[in-house]
């Protein structure tokens, strides 16, 4: 037993404090009938190195970015963690602490709260961000809820399709049992028409979803689309990558109303998908209806600067089933990654890091096409990722060479777009090396296809 | 040591041309930005981040760090919270390369490690529920609570019943309501008797056929097994509706008895709790959830399946609700969740629990000298004192909130206060079973200190930490919710 | 002291009633005494002009620092004009409550809720139990 402390002593002594005669005592208020009587069917204990043993084997049969060249993005990226983050992230004070109930005792935690609010404030341009919320999807959902309740409009509410596909998923699994219609616009060339989201826009439509760079890497015409919102009454959210705005225009520029973002790439690892970080942004205006903890600053009994969790009237511990939303946690260690990245990063190392991704993308689409086999699908302009088609048809078979090949080459788009079944999305980080890039696309010029290799 | 420029803002470190990371040279043809992109998508103004070299930014957050209580170094018996001991291996396993830097897209046939280890903790966690299907999708336990309750919904349009009616105790966590109406149900609160268990005549009065879930914690808030948990649940399931078990308690069953054995339908797990997930300064959790057979087709899509010999995401699930969140889930907790259970075995699980409720009743009978404890003297994993008897005695308006601040300058982190909402000036204390005798006694004889002292005392209290009581009025009626320059 | 042109609900709020152009208005917004329980108020959000408003439904919140409660419109009609002033400075509940601490005007559709409210000896009766 790890971690328990009491000898057969001190339990013997605790016992006799409580007047009880064994430790089955304490359970008498389960009732017999209920109690398991055996003991649970799961492997038998094991020891820290017999742990290790197990724990190694299991992670030794993975592909991973230390043994494998990763081009897959998606939404989750393998960008430079600066060791600092790591370190701090360890700090036992920080992750065994809790949510900051005790701000006396939590200024530590609070203070690095709201140090991550500003940051993410600055690199967004918006007013107002959060302490976090779970990841990027369900922020996304969040927002939308937010902007029905901000616009008093349930009626519809109008989507990109190049929004990130899991993203719209968790959106109708959230919409599935409410009222709201959600109207899906098609893409042409990688992004969507502003016409075609004029059009569908009604006078009971409390927002439009975007994302840019979108799910195809594609830049979409926010400030435009933005516009057609407004004009409607309705209001403009947005899903952003965090590191492009080093380099293009921010949410706050764009007078989006909320803005949101799956915040991985800011000093946390992929960790196959999860737990990362949900950022939430938003006008000034709309605070009150911003669900997740806020961490405020105020002066204590001596007049000296401090912060609390403020505005907690909006949470589910004081309002119940009227709170903006269930949420009862931030994402604290994953905020306070983010907030060491970007303090570590600067300016200057984000401006360069956001270089180094676009730059080496489009090194990356020019290689593969090369390669008569391959073409871009898109010619809307792209940030760090983008379109591949395999000329043949053959997606999932070259993903398997290339993987065969220790580089994880893509991610095949037909599982969730019919008319792209025969594409895949290619996504360069900083770290990708020029020596990895060409590696990538001989591999895949070089793989196996075509009718004659399958008869 | 505390160091007093601890509290200086990253904003007011920088300096201009100072820089932490450096970046590699670009490689790769170095083509001017207007080439590559559009000039209207571009800014035109440069990032405003602050500018810090390494040093200062490891000072800075070490010496935040040092303004935290945790479970590293202070006893923290925060009710319904289940702050235990987080163990160090299951760090360092969670950061074998192998299990952190995977990408959520790669092929299946790169990650049977991953999948293996997710298949297993499918079944190690359906074993300790009792109930037969598992997804570990969902991302904290509020979030599970939500995806359940859309499972419900789900599983009655599917049945073509129509029921809008969700209920939940009023000593129930503030999520359950919250969750409920998430869904889109209406929640209708159910009274508790003065034993503090579900009151049984109210409960007979909302039951129809418009009841779609009953939300239970069990053990409840208060610490205490509901005892005709099963007679509920047979009331219920006649009623055509389903049992929902809130597992923020499972820390004093586990081994003992299990939801799906005392008519749960669903549950979710807080690994970060229950397995001793570290709480991360609030978060990240996880909140896997367990269901019964009839419910299995709903759950959130994908789940990991083991066939031929090969581990799969199944996404083939007609009737699943679909995706409560991106990627699969929490999978970094999951694995320290893994660790946790494989360290402990089925003894192991089962000595938690007992050595729990060993520890709770145990600080129960020292502080019942001390504080009224008004539900009787036996509890599970905690139990919830009343301060409110101290409101004349020592003419405080507020004493559980004066005695939460006493006890920080005695080292201690208090309990929860002023939950649940049943109990008047409420203190919820939950020891865990990774304390010690001499820990829980040190604790007891604080607080008995602390009721003798002169009140002034506590009002005024903390005495000690970095900073005195924070005006929270003024947080709220001016809010900075971020950095400005003046 | 509760002037006595005023009728009050059970939940605090008090009512004036007015005539304006042959319409009945009634000024509603809460008691001293209800004041003085919130401690200290630190938001105040009313549903907008043209809101229905029913006896017994919420038309506004109110909240201090931990706790939420709502405004419960004490007649049946609709909202027709929002103090916005008050909004802005909370301080007027406290020292103004009857008159410039309104929170909102409610052109009244249907008087039988009306003979459900309390006269100042009913309400300061109650306040006295509830004390």
């Amino acid at each position: 037993m790890p971690y328990v402390l009491n000898t057969t002593d001190d339990q013997r002594a605790m016992l006799d404090a409580i007047g009880a005669g064994s430790l089955e005592e304490l359970f008498e208020m389960i009732p017999p009938s209920l109690q398991l009587g055996r003991p649970l069917d799961i492997p038998p204990a094991l020891t820290e190195m017999e742990l290790a043993q197990v724990m190694g084997a299991l992670s030794e049969k993975n592909l991973h970015v230390e043994n494998a060249v990763s081009f897959l993005g998606g939404g989750s990226y393998d960008h430079f963690i600066p060791a600092v983050v790591d370190t701090i992230a360890s700090r036992g004070e920080f992750y065994t602490s809790y949510t900051p109930y005790q701000p006396e005792v939590s200024q530590g935690n609070l203070q690095a709260m709201f140090e991550y609010q500003s940051l993410i404030c600055q690199l967004t341009g918006m007013d107002v961000s959060n302490a976090s919320l779970y990841d990027g999807g369900s922020a996304t959902a969040e927002a939308v809820l937010m902007a029905i309740s901000a616009t008093r409009r349930s009626g519809r509410v109008v989507v990109a399709e190049s929004v990130h596909p899991e993203y719209r998923q968790v959106l109708q699994t959230y919409f599935a049992n409410l009222e709201t219609e959600l109207v899906t616009i098609p893409v042409t060339d990688g992004i969507v028409d502003p016409a075609s989201i004029e059009q569908a826009v009604d006078e009971e439509t409390a927002c439009v979803l975007l994302q840019s760079p979108n799910f195809f890497g594609c830049i979409e015409e926010v400030e435009e689309i933005t516009r057609i919102a407004h004009k409607a009454g309705a209001l403009s959210c947005s899903i952003f990558d965090p590191i492009s705005l080093a380099v293009l225009k921010r949410p706050g520029e764009m007078d989006v109303d909320i803005a949101v973002a799956e915040g991985q790439s800011l000093g946390s690892p992929m960790l196959y998908g999860g737990p990362s970080l949900g950022i939430m942004t938003c006008r000034e205006s709309f605070v009150r209806r911003l669900p997740g903890r806020i961490s405020g600053q105020t002066v204590d009994r001596q007049g000296n600067r401090c912060w609390v969790l403020t505005l907690q009237t909006r949470e589910q511990h004081i309002r119940r089933e009227k709170a903006t939303s269930n949420i009862c946690t931030n994402q604290g260690l994953f905020a306070l990654r983010a907030a060491v990245y970007l303090a570590t990063m600067g300016p200057q190392g984000l401006l360069e890091t956001a270089m180094l991704c676009t730059r080496k993308a489009h090194y990356a689409a020019d290689q593969i096409c090369q390669s008569e086999r391959f073409e871009r699908v898109f010619d809307s302009p792209v940030f760090k990722e983008f379109v591949i088609r395999d000329r043949l048809g053959e997606v999932a078979p070259l993903l398997e060479h290339a993987a065969s090949e220790q580089i994880l080459a893509g991610i095949p788009l037909g599982n969730w777009y019919n008319q792209l079944a025969d594409c895949f999305l290619v996504t360069t980080t900083e770290k990708r090396t020029r020596e990895e890039i060409d590696r990538l696309a001989k591999c895949l010029d070089q793989a196996p296809g075509g009718s004659t290799d399958h008869a | 040591m505390r160091n007093p420029q601890a509290s200086t803002l990253l904003f007011e470190l920088s300096r201009s041309g100072r820089r932490g990371a450096r970046l590699p040279e670009c490689d790769v043809p170095e083509l001017p930005l207007e080439d590559l992109l559009p000039a209207a998508a571009c800014s035109n103004q440069p990032l405003t981040l602050p500018e810090i070299a390494e040093p200062d930014v490891v000072r800075h957050f070490t010496n935040l760090s040092t303004l935290n209580m945790s479970v590293d170094s202070h006893f923290y018996p925060l009710g319904s919270c289940t702050m235990k001991y987080n163990s160090k291996r299951n760090e360092r396993m969670a950061g074998l390369p192998g299990l952190a830097h995977l990408h959520p897209y790669q092929p299946a046939s790169t990650l049977q490690g991953m999948l293996q280890l997710l298949y297993e903790l499918q079944q190690m966690l359906s074993e300790i529920s009792g109930l037969p299907a598992v997804s570990l999708q969902p991302a904290a336990g509020a979030h599970g609570e939500l995806a359940s309750l859309m499972m419900a919904a789900a599983y009655f349009r599917d049945r073509g019943e129509s029921r809008n009616k969700v209920l939940t105790p009023d000593s129930a966590h503030g999520t359950n309501p919250a969750s409920a109406s998430m869904a889109g149900f209406e929640t209708i609160t159910i009274k508790s008797t003065s034993a503090g268990l579900v009151d049984m005549d109210d409960l007979q009065r909302q039951l129809d056929d418009r009841i779609a879930v009953f939300m239970i914690t069990n053990p409840n808030t208060l610490g205490l097994f509901e005892q005709q948990v099963e007679e509920i649940a047979t009331l219920v399931h006649q009623q055509g509706g389903l049992i929902y078990l809130d597992g923020a308690n499972m820390n004093a069953i586990l081994g003992i008895t299990r939801p799906g054995d005392f008519g749960a339908d669903m549950m979710h797990f807080n690994p970060h709790k229950t397995f001793s997930g570290p709480h991360g300064g609030g978060g990240p959790g996880a909140g896997p959830i367990c269901v019964s057979e009839a419910l299995a087709p709903f759950l959130p899509s994908p789940v990991v399946s083991h066939q031929q010999g090969e581990y799969q995401l199944d996404l083939d699930r007609p009737l699943s609700i679909g995706r409560v969140r991106s990627f699969f889930g929490s999978v970094g907790v999951l694995v320290r969740s893994y660790c946790y259970i494989r360290s402990h075995g089925p003894d192991g699980l089962k000595r938690i629990a007992e050595n729990a409720v060993l520890n709770a009743n145990y600080l129960l009978s020292q502080v019942e000298q001390i504080l009224d404890v008004p539900h009787g003297n036996r509890c599970m994993h905690e139990f919830v004192a009343s301060a409110e008897r101290l409101q004349k005695e020592m003419n405080l308006p507020r004493p559980a909130m004066d005695i939460a601040k006493r006890l920080l300058d005695y080292g201690f982190h208090p309990p929860t206060v002023y939950f649940p909402l049943t109990v008047n000036e409420s203190i919820m204390i939950e020891p865990t079973e990774t304390e010690s005798k001499e820990t829980l006694d040190l604790f007891a004889e604080a607080l008995a200190c602390i009721t003798k002292e002169d009140p002034q005392l506590l009002e005024n209290a903390p005495h000690s930490t970095p900073v005195s009581r924070p005006d929270e009025v003024q947080a709220a009626r001016q809010t900075v919710m971020k950095w400005t320059a003046d | 002291m509760n002037p006595d042109d005023l009728l009050f609900a059970e939940t605090h709020e008090w009512i004036r009633l007015e005539d304006t152009d042959g319409e009945k208005i009634a000024v509603v917004g809460i008691t001293a005494f209800a004041v003085e329980q919130l401690v200290d108020v630190t938001y105040l959000e009313m549903q907008p002009v043209g809101t229905p408003a029913s006896a017994g439904k919420e038309i506004g919140e109110i909240e201090s620092v931990k706790a939420v409660s709502s405004i419960i419109s004490p007649v049946d009609g609709e909202v027709i004009a929002v103090n916005e002033e008050l909004a802005k400075n909370l301080q007027l509940l406290s020292d103004d409550p009857y008159q410039a601490g309104w929170m909102a005007k409610i052109r009244i559709q249907d008087e039988a809720a009306i003979e459900k409210l309390m006269d100042r000896a009913a309400y300061e009766a109650q306040c006295a139990e509830e004390g």
